[in-house]
């Protein structure tokens, strides 16, 4: 019983950090790769060393478990938001499709849909990348 | 549970494999650091992994550490990605700094 417990944990953990990396490699703008690496892979980690945990089932290894749990589950999204920042600041290219409309999202009517379709790229790095190499 | 163990460890081993590809092409530096951040945290499934496999509970000492290593990495690559000038953040932006405008319209499609 405990065994098909972790069998199943570990392998759903493997599969989420296949997911990421099938993520990172495929994904098309380094904000949207973030987006599959750090929560798919804090998933994927959490749950093999959940599964460990279980496996092992002494006081030690589970407080050890839960260390790295915690561990990672605080520090995931400071560093994803470090990165974010710099690469904002640095003036990262974004995805062709990327599509800011301040008004909107103001007022919580975000279109599920762009409307605009004869403007194709409103506000794609126009104005970061003058800022970002002077 | 022994070929659970082997299965998980080979799927992790795909997201290492496709994390060091991005890390190895990625067109800009942040791209490399997103990618050195998920093979830290893969490399901590791995190790825990090897717990299971070899069946001692020592592996998971290496996960902490690894993980507490891999954090301050990845913040210290990001604070100084924000802070230098001098670090060329793709070709584009290196050909830029070089004052060659030519470059910039056409491969702005590239992504």
């Amino acid at each position: 019983m405990n065994d098909i417990i972790v069998s199943i944990l570990i392998i759903l953990g493997g599969g989420f950090a296949a997911i990421a990396g099938l993520g990172l490699l495929r994904l098309p703008d380094v904000l949207i790769r973030m987006h599959a690496s750090t929560k798919a892979g804090t998933l994927g980690v959490g749950l093999i060393v959940l599964g460990v945990s279980v496996y092992f089932a002494s006081s030690l290894v589970i407080t050890k478990a839960l260390l790295i749990i915690a561990f990672l589950f605080l520090t995931a999204p400071v560093g994803a938001h470090l990165i974010a920042r710099a690469a904002y600041r640095r003036g990262i290219r974004l995805w062709a499709e990327t599509r800011m409309e301040d008004a909107a999202m103001k007022t919580g009517s975000f279109p599920a849909k762009p409307t605009n379709e004869n403007s194709p790229h409103p506000m794609v790095d126009h104005d970061l990348d003058e800022s970002h190499h002077s | 549970m022994e070929f659970a163990t082997n299965i998980a460890l080979g799927l992790t081993a795909f997201g290492l494999v496709a994390g060091c590809i991005r890390m190895f092409k990625g067109p800009t530096a942040a791209d490399r650091i997103v990618a050195l951040d998920l093979v830290t945290i893969l490399l901590v499934a791995v190790s825990s992994l090897l717990a299971l496999r070899l069946d001692n509970s020592a592996y998971l000492d290496l996960g902490l550490a690894l993980a507490l290593v891999g954090f301050l990495a990845t913040v210290g690559f990001a604070r100084y990605l924000e802070i230098s000038t001098q670090v060329p953040l793709d070709d584009e932006d290196a050909a830029l700094q070089q004052g060659d405008t030519e470059l910039k319209v056409p491969s702005r499609e590239k992504l």
